[in-house]
């Protein structure tokens, strides 16, 4: 049936019929069309808003805030203030606890120079757990180690762009940048998929607590979770949190004295949320296919009407119902697949240019469609253009040649 | 070459019954040319329509060329139709989107030749019927006559045994009916046993043999008088 006189002959009868052959096509065409810029725009959607959980998407972040409830002998309204014990504490208390860090966010733009340059910069103080949290990627140097804090030293790795700003041209390793008129000397050099991000140097918190923040106050308490499942990691912060509560003596139930936020919950939720976007966006463009493939299909039924005497005449000089079925399915065949590929190929391309065009944002970066679902789709459409023509087809295998050649 | 043994037909429309052919017995050897003559109604084009495998029949038992055709799937009945079988209609029924050496060369495409050899074959048959000239022109740019004669080419191409042709020259004048006859008789020389539907008293006095149909049943049959070529 695939030989090559098949395709001349349904060839030859698809250019001497052009136009019914452009506006059968066009219904498929504007199908695939539709479905890849759709799956594409969701896609871009998806990867917008999932950039946002670029950092370690396993972590948990806890924040002392104010009681809302009386407790313990203590009046609602107390500050609960998280402080460096309760690093080690949740270290020992929880082993599966991973790159456990303190963090301090310096208060205020702070003023960072080298030599005669200077900028506003965000500082933070951290444990070199919170480089993990945070995802940064290091281009030079080394990260902040362990040492670090236990030695006080005044070391910093600093973000790209602050390199370049203020470093300009020079090798920023073993350079000396002044943190508010105090020394620090540059291990590193960071990049992060933030740019926000780039904007900032940080440093050991010990030496934050010797220097710009004496004491052992910590803002933030973040670490990660390997292998966790949402519900999993869930309990594990509610205990944590309980723990926490007993250790401060407030409610464990106070939703206002420790705040607290699971990357892992919110990234599953998103997830969720875009996967039920992509299949909402995935059934409307199966939907628009299958307008499509139901307009082919209806056109091919008119096609056999049309040519209702001609496979009468084929029929009497000897075509078989195979090789009628045949000439039917595979000219269904060959216009949905022209079509569709160049539906797809439109498509992607419209997609391409987009994504070539278009800033990136936080909702909508990257529209395209995967291979994988390209291919698919190319797949579907041929098996569509089979399915299209499968009516029609038997109808016209079940012409009967006096009928068709009756004189009308 | 057909062999008609008590043959019936009926069809039904609706609640009513109508018997077309009441019992037909016929022989033609091979070679014949033959006319079966008969009014509107009287079961002649139903007749050839069973002899080229396009309907069946109720009763009876029809034999082409020895072999019985009788409740032939649509596959083998295809088969045969191109094998054995070339028609001609009156109303030519060529495809109009193809030309001419494609109308032609149809009946062998089904046969799966190969689509040069085909065109090429069919371009001798072409030249056989005068019509090379013509060969890339489509039918709506052809006379009657040069459309029945391509309809001949195209019957006679799969080298059939046997040429069926229904009322051949209804849709011609009477010059160019002439020539198309010419042709058949041509065809006839040739071997090819040739079977013509008409009601046309002239065509069939051109034939050899000429069968009556009346009401279903065949009235007599004679051979045409020599001497009528006289008169």
């Amino acid at each position: 049936m695939f030989e090559i006189s098949i395709w001349q002959e349904v060839l030859s009868t698809m250019r001497k019929n052009l136009l019914r052959t452009i506006l059968t096509s066009f219904s498929v065409f504007w199908g695939i069309f539709i479905l890849m810029i759709l799956l594409g725009s969701g896609n871009g959607l998806k990867e917008g808003v999932m950039h946002n959980f670029s950092d370690a998407n396993n972590c948990v972040w806890l924040w002392g805030g104010r009681t809302s409830k009386a407790y313990g002998g203590f009046n609602k309204g107390r500050k609960i203030q998280l402080k460096n014990d309760d690093i080690q504490f949740l270290g020992h208390s929880y082993e599966n606890l991973e790159n456990l860090s303190g963090n301090i966010n310096l208060p205020g733009a702070i003023t960072v120079s080298y030599k005669n340059n200077y900028d506003n910069y965000n500082v933070q103080a951290i444990l070199p757990g919170h480089q993990a949290t945070e995802n940064v990627q290091l281009i030079q140097g080394r990260l902040l180690n362990i040492l670090d804090i236990e030695q006080y030293r005044k070391v910093t790795i600093i973000g790209k762009d602050v390199k370049e700003q203020i470093l300009k041209d020079e090798d920023p390793i073993g350079k000396y940048v002044n943190i508010r008129e105090i020394p620090f000397l540059v291990v590193g050099v960071f990049d992060d998929i933030h740019p926000n991000e780039l904007k900032r140097l940080y440093i050991p918190i010990s030496v934050a607590h010797k220097t710009f923040i004496p004491g052992s106050n910590i803002g933030t308490l973040t670490f990660t979770l390997d292998d966790y499942s949402v519900d999993e990691s869930e309990s594990l912060v509610e205990e944590v949190k309980q723990s926490i509560a007993l250790k401060h003596r407030f409610d464990a139930e106070d939703p206002r004295a420790l705040g607290n936020w699971n990357a892992l919950k919110e990234y599953k939720k998103m997830q969720a949320l875009f996967n039920g976007i992509n299949v909402f966006v995935g059934v409307m463009g199966i939907f628009t296919l299958i307008a499509g493939i139901v307009g082919v299909s209806n056109i091919m039924l008119i096609v056999v009407r049309e040519r209702t005497k001609e496979i009468g005449i084929r029929k009497a000089i000897g075509a078989t119902p195979g090789s009628v079925v045949g000439l039917i399915i595979f000219e269904s065949i060959i216009i949905t697949s022209i079509a569709g590929y160049l539906g797809l190929l439109c498509g992607i391309s419209l997609l391409e240019l987009l994504a070539g065009k278009m800033p990136a944002s936080d909702f909508f970066r990257n529209p395209g469609v995967d291979f994988r679902i390209a291919v698919g789709a190319a797949l579907l459409v041929v098996f569509a253009g089979a399915l299209a023509g499968f009516v029609p087809a038997r109808k016209a295998s079940r012409i009967k040649p006096i009928v068709a050649l009756r004189d009308e | 070459m057909v062999n008609i043994k008590e043959l019936h037909k009926s069809y039904i429309t609706g609640a009513n019954r109508l018997h077309v052919l009441k019992g037909i017995n016929l022989n033609i050897i091979e070679g014949e040319m033959v006319s079966i003559m008969g009014s509107s109604g009287s079961g002649k084009s139903t007749l050839l329509n069973i002899l080229g495998i396009l309907d069946n029949y109720d009763k009876g038992e029809l034999y082409l060329n020895g072999q019985l055709i009788k409740d032939l799937s649509e596959k083998k009945a295809a088969w045969y139709r191109n094998k054995m079988i070339g028609f001609v209609f009156q109303s030519f029924n060529l495809i109009g989107f193809k030309n001419a050496v494609e109308n032609v060369a149809l009946p062998l495409y089904y046969q799966n030749v190969p689509r040069k050899k085909r065109n090429k074959i069919a371009m001798e048959y072409l030249e056989r019927v005068g019509l090379s000239d013509w060969a890339g022109h489509t039918p709506n740019e052809l006379s009657g006559g040069q459309k029945q004669r391509i309809a001949i080419a195209r019957a006679l191409i799969s080298q059939p045994k046997l040429i069926l042709a229904d009322e051949p020259t209804g849709a011609l004048d009477s010059q160019t009916s002439l020539e198309v006859l010419d042709l058949f008789e041509e065809i006839n020389n040739s071997g090819i046993t040739v079977v013509i539907v008409t009601h046309e008293k002239d065509i069939s006095e051109r034939t050899k043999r000429i069968i009556h149909l009346r009401d279903g049943v065949i009235e007599n049959e004679n051979k045409p008088k020599p001497s009528l070529k006289y008169v």
